[in-house]
This record gives structure tokens, C-alpha cells and sequence, in this order.
């Protein structure tokens, strides 16, 4: 049929689409308050008054106004000495336990993914660590390494001053016990990812001439490389947050050796009662995990290969 | 070279006898149709022969060779699978490429032997594609180029068909034999489609709850079902089976049908005799039964269906016992509630032991 089509007809059609869109869209936002409430309260508020608070200089007592002093406690925070040594302590912390973490996770997920009786018992453990609170993790390892009744001493491996005290020791021992609890999440993430995998190309691959390395290599991780790369994004986003294990086994120190972002921002507003530089740190450790997560969204998404 | 051959082979799986002492041979160039209902064994089978399942007990030999114990990968056999289990992550050319790679076949080779296997699967264009990108048949076309790229002595299939729909198949149904016999190769190919195992194999193999039931070629096997199950899996619409009793009248056998008796076929009557059973079961094919004033069973017609070319005419008999009539169109169109009298010529009567299901008179 060729012909213009009835003028009148399709603006009344274009009038009842539109109507029919805005009431879809008003019930869509109805359906969205609730969430969009807690986020508001919980979020976007606290996220805009951290903001807020960094254009204003806290006073050295309690009790006196703080002034606003606009871009200039970011800018001298920024520049510290201190900021920059807590950066690179962060971001070293974060390059010892976000890998390690993931080898670790995908080895055991590889091991336990075998169909062996009993597999299971071992599947508990791998996992078990997740449900571990980070109070009771550092505590078992602030035991292992204590000096006089720990592990390694029994092992007869001793450093003087003791590994938690020791400024060249105390953040590998900080990050060994980040390992051991995120460890957990990487084998749950990457067990699953790995049920996902059909049997049927594992078997193809068999069929095809490829020993059980090359399956390894070449089917079963490109496979598994969404789940690696969320699993590298979320243990990264862990590490940049991590505090429990810091303040429990090290405090920050030996002299601001394991004073992450994350502590100075702690010791900022606990123990300097500096609300303004507690809240520039803040924006910064914002900005810095954003940054990184766009990095690899953009760096690792072009190197993984999601299945159909 | 190719040959398959299977002795008294085992495999239980738990408590369940998936494949029950089956012994079967293949010959170099052979298709042969695995065919049976879902769980009948039949796709076991062909993971064992691939070395993705071991047996419990027998020998499984592949040329001279006996392969148990030898892996997958050594045993220089192909598979289709039903998935077609292409790797997403691969493109097309990749795909085809990956027995060429584990089995370090240099690299310049190894692109001459892609080209070929494509382009005998017309997928020269669709070489950097990957497999998300295609369509069902094509990535279907795509797990055979995989499949033949390397020449293997064995190809197995597990249908392979059975993905794509009605049309596609018959289409690729013709291209999958004509494939097979350019590449004589040897295939062992699972179905559960009669259709693909009347029309595709030089000898189809029955098999049901793990066993065996049949092997021999297509047309044999339509002819002279070894039993009931057979008779009853082969054939569309399948065959009639009627319980009869076996009684001697005047000295001479005669099956006792309901309403009707019939005289036992001659060749039959000295196998009838040696079985020594009374239940018997007569079998006989939709169209080989017809409507006639004369026939051995009185029955009502209860449906008539007409697929265009021919009607199935289904009928009741005295006791309730239905049978289909296969009829060309163009003859008399019987109506529902219609009295009939079924008939068919002696030759056309297979009797099965009522006990046992095994057909009387192997002859």
C-alpha cells in the first residue's frame, strides 16, 4: 500500500502513545521511591555533605566556628606529604592483596570444582573465610604473628622489632591477612563462574586433542574472564575500604607504614577531631576508586570475552 | 581403517545400567545409526567410543586398536555435539582451527586445512564471526568443519540435528549424508528421530532401556522387527499390535483376534510351534491393513485424520483395542461410526511372543 498516511489519524496515535508513556513513566517512578529514599538518606546526603565540609576549616578547639575557606584545604591536604605516602601505601596494599587474592581464589576454585567425594567439606572451608568477620581474621592472625606465642616464632622465623612493628614487614603482614579473608569471596565468585562453564565444551575441547592444561588455558579461562574481571573490580574496591584489619593489627604504623586512605581518614576525625581534612581525604578516596573502576571497566572489558 | 567395534560393553551409573553388555561393529566407511527413545543408552555409548566415559566392563576398539583406558584426545575420533559446543570466545576461523592447534599442526597448514574444511561447509564468509553471531544452522555448519578439519578415522555425532528446525533439518538431513559419503568416513551418529535413522544410516541400531535391541539395515529393520519395542519405534504412525491368543482348530493353528481369527501364516506356524506360547501378538503396518468385506477382525471406525496425502483411518475393535488404517486419498472416505472389517494379506502378519515381546519366526 503506498500512499501518505491520514494526518489526523497518526497525531492522535502519537497523543495516546505519549499518554500511555507518561503514565509508565509515573508508575516506574513510584516503583523507584522507596530505594531512591534509602539512597538519598544513606548516599547522595552524606556523599554531598563530605563534599561540603571539605570547603570549611574545622577549628582547633571544639566549640569555635569553622570558616569557609573554599577550594584551599583541598588544595594544602592534597599536596601533603602525608597524603601522598598514605596514596602509595594504599595502592601497594591493594597490589599485594588484589592479585594474590585472585590466584589464590582461582586456584582453590579449580581444585574444588573436581568431582571427588568429600569435595564438598573442602568447598566449606575455601569459603568459610567470607563468613569470618574481619575483627575475628585479624585476631587469629594477630595471634599467628604475635611475638612470643604466634606461629612464627615456632617456626623460628623472627624479625626484630616483630613483623607488626617492623616498618619493612607490617604491611606484607597486614596484606597476607587481607589475602586469607578475601580469598573466600574469589573462590565463591569463581566457583560459580565456573558451573557456568557447559560441560559440553570442556568435552568438545577433550575430543579435540587438548590435554587438560590447554582445556585450562584455553577454554575454561577465557570462559571464566567476566567473573575475573568482576571479581579483580569488587577485591580492588575492598582493598581501597579496608580498615578493620588495620586498626586491630598495626594502628597505622610502624611510623604511618600502614596508614591506608582509609585509616588517615579514621585518624583525621578521631584523633585530630579534623572533620574538614577527614572529608577532603574522603572525596579523594571517592574519586581515586572511581577512577580505578572506570579504568578497568574500560582496560579489562576489552579483553574479556562474554559467552552466548 | 575407521572400523568401531564394541564387545560386551557395560557402564552403570550408580544403579542404573545406562548401556547393558552391548556388542555392535562399525565398518571403515559405515554409517551407522545409534536409535532409541531418551535413555535408552544410546548417547553413553557414543561418549564412550570418545572417550569421554569409560566402561565398566568390554572392549572398545577403534581400527586394531582397543582405546579403554586411552583418552579423548588420543583416541583421533571427531564429535558434533547437540550443543554444537562451539567456544564463544573463538571466531569461526578459531573454532575450526582448535584440533588443528592442540595437535601442533604447523601454522600454514593449519590455514589451508581451515580454508577447506570451510569451504566445504560454505562458511568462507563467516570466518571472523564468532559463534554469537550465527545462526543456528550456521553454527551447526561451524561444529562439522571442526569436525572434519583434521580427518579423524571417527566421527561421532550426537544429534546433531536436533537444534534446527523442521525445514533447515530435512536440508541438512541431505547434505550430512552427502557429506559423509564425499569424506568416506565412518559415523556414528545418535538420534532419537527415526526419520534421520530410516533416511541417514546404512545400518541403524535400536536400542532400548541399555540393550540392544536390532541392528541391521534401515529397510530390514522396517521389515522384520526383531520385537515389539521395534515394531513399535520404528515406523510413523507405528505398527498395530493386536493381543491374540494362539488355539487349534480342527488341527490346524489359528490366532484367535477379537470379534475374528486368522489363520496362522504358513512360514510362521513350525516357529509358532517351537515357541510353544499361546499370547501371541499380531503386528501389522498401517498400510498394510485394509478395509474389506471379508477381513479377519470386525471394528468401528472411530476418527478419520487426513494429512493431505493420505487419511489414517483409526479404528476400534471389539475390545477396545485401537489400530490405525493408512489409506491413499481417493478412495472411499470411510465416516466415523462406520462398521468395518480389517484385513491384511498373510504375508504382511509379524507375530510377536506375548511374553517376551521377541519376534516368532526370525525367517
Amino acid at each position: 500500500m503506498t500512499g501518505p498516511e491520514p494526518v489526523g489519524q497518526s497525531a492522535s496515535i502519537r497523543l495516546v502513545e505519549r499518554r500511555r508513556r507518561v503514565r509508565e513513566a509515573g508508575l516506574g517512578y513510584v516503583l523507584v521511591l522507596p530505594s531512591l529514599v534509602l539512597f538519598a538518606a544513606f548516599v547522595f546526603y552524606p556523599f554531598i555533605h563530605t563534599l561540603y565540609l571539605g570547603f570549611y576549616r574545622t577549628p582547633p578547639f571544639p566549640g569555635l566556628p569553622r570558616h569557609y575557606v573554599g577550594l584551599a584545604q583541598y588544595r594544602s591536604v592534597l599536596r601533603s606529604g602525608a597524603f601522598t605516602s598514605s596514596i602509595a601505601t594504599t595502592l601497594a596494599f591493594a597490589a599485594m592483596t588484589v592479585p594474590a587474592s585472585l590466584v589464590l581464589g582461582t586456584a582453590l576454585a579449580l581444585l574444588a570444582h573436581a568431582r571427588l567425594r568429600g569435595i564438598g567439606v573442602y568447598r566449606t572451608i575455601f569459603s568459610s573465610t567470607v563468613a569470618t568477620s574481619v575483627a575475628v581474621a585479624s585476631v587469629i592472625f594477630g595471634t599467628l604473628l604475635n611475638p612470643v606465642v604466634g606461629f612464627l616464632p615456632w617456626l623460628g622465623l623472627q624479625t626484630a622489632p616483630p613483623i607488626l612493628e617492623n616498618p619493612s614487614w607490617a604491611l606484607v603482614a597486614v596484606a597476607v591477612t587481607s589475602v586469607w579473608q578475601s580469598a573466600g569471596l574469589a573462590f565463591i565468585l569463581i566457583s560459580s563462574g565456573l558451573q557456568s562453564i557447559p560441560d559440553d565444551l570442556l568435552e568438545a575441547a577433550q575430543v579435540d586433542g587438548a590435554n587438560s592444561w590447554t582445556r585450562l588455558w584455553r577454554v575454561t579461562l577465557p570462559m571464566l574472564t567476566p567473573t575475573l574481571f568482576f571479581t579483580v573490580v569488587v577485591g580492588s574496591i575492598v582493598a581501597f575500604q579496608a580498615f578493620g584489619q588495620i586498626d586491630l593489627l598495626t594502628q597505622g604504623g610502624p611510623i604511618h607504614r600502614t596508614n591506608v586512605l582509609t585509616y588517615a581518614i579514621y585518624t583525621a576525625i578521631r584523633q585530630d577531631n579534623d572533620e574538614g581534612r577527614a572529608a577532603v581525604l574522603t572525596a579523594a578516596l571517592f574519586a581515586i576508586t572511581l577512577v580505578l573502576t572506570l579504568i578497568q571497566v574500560r582496560v579489562l572489558e576489552r579483553r574479556v570475552h562474554y559467552g552466548r | 581403517m575407521g572400523r568401531v567395534a564394541l564387545e560386551h560393553v557395560t557402564k552403570r551409573f550408580g544403579d542404573t545400567v545406562a548401556v547393558d553388555d552391548v556388542s555392535f561393529e562399525v565398518d571403515g566407511h559405515e554409517f551407522v545409526v545409534l536409535l532409541g527413545p531418551s535413555g535408552c543408552g544410546k548417547t553413553t555409548a557414543l561418549r564412550m567410543v570418545a572417550g569421554l566415559d569409560e566402561p565398566d566392563s568390554g572392549t572398545i576398539r577403534i581400527g586394531e586398536r582397543i582405546v579403554n583406558g586411552v583418552e579423548a584426545k588420543d583416541r583421533d575420533v571427531a564429535m558434533v555435539f547437540q550443543s554444537y559446543a562451539l567456544y564463544p570466545h573463538l571466531s569461526v576461523r578459531k573454532n575450526i582451527e582448535f584440533p588443528l592447534r592442540t595437535r601442533r599442526v604447523p601454522s600454514q597448514e593449519r590455514g589451508a586445512l581451515v580454508v577447506q574444511a570451510a569451504g566445504a561447509l560454505g562458511l568462507e564468509g563467516l570466518l571472523d564471526r564468532r559463534p554469537g553471531q550465527l545462526s543456528g544452522g550456521q553454527r551447526q555448519r561451524v561444529a562439522l568443519a571442526r569436525a572434519i578439519v583434521r580427518r579423524p578415522e571417527v566421527f561421532l555425532m550426537d544429534e546433531p540435528l536436533s537444534n534446527l528446525d523442521a525445514k533447515l533439518r530435512v536440508q541438512t538431513r541431505a547434505e550430512l549424508v552427502e557429506l559423509q559419503r564425499r569424506l568416506e568416513a565412518t559415523v556414528i551418529y545418535v538420534t532419537h528421530d527415526q526419520v534421520e535413522a530410516m533416511t541417514m544410516g546404512h545400518r541403524i541400531a535400536v536400542m532400548d532401556a541399555g540393550v540392544l535391541q536390532q541392528i541391521g539395515p534401515p529397510q530390514a529393520v522396517y521389515d522384520r522387527p526383531a520385537n515389539l519395542f521395534v515394531a513399535g519405534f520404528i515406523g510413523s504412525p507405528p505398527m498395530n499390535t493386536i493381543t491374540a491368543r494362539v488355539s487349534n482348530r480342527d488341527g490346524q493353528p489359528t490366532i484367535e483376534v477379537p470379534g475374528g481369527s486368522v489363520p496362522v501364516p504358513s512360514p510362521l506356524a513350525p516357529a509358532l510351534h517351537r515357541s510353544a506360547t499361546s499370547e501371541v501378538v499380531v503386528g501389522v503396518r498401517p498400510e498394510h491393513l485394509r478395509m474389506a468385506s471379508d477381513g479377519f477382525a470386525p471394528a468401528t471406525v472411530t476418527v478419520v485424520e487426513s494429512l493431505g496425502h493420505e487419511l489414517h483411518v483409526i479404528c476400534r475393535l471389539t475390545d477396545d483395542q485401537m489400530v490405525i488404517v493408512r489409506q491413499a486419498v481417493g478412495g472411499a472416505v470411510p465416516h466415523e461410526g462406520d462398521a468395518v472389517s480389517l484385513s491384511a494379506a498373510p504375508g504382511d502378519l509379524h507375530l510377536f511372543d506375548g511374553g517376551t515381546g521377541a519376534r516368532i519366526g526370525a525367517g
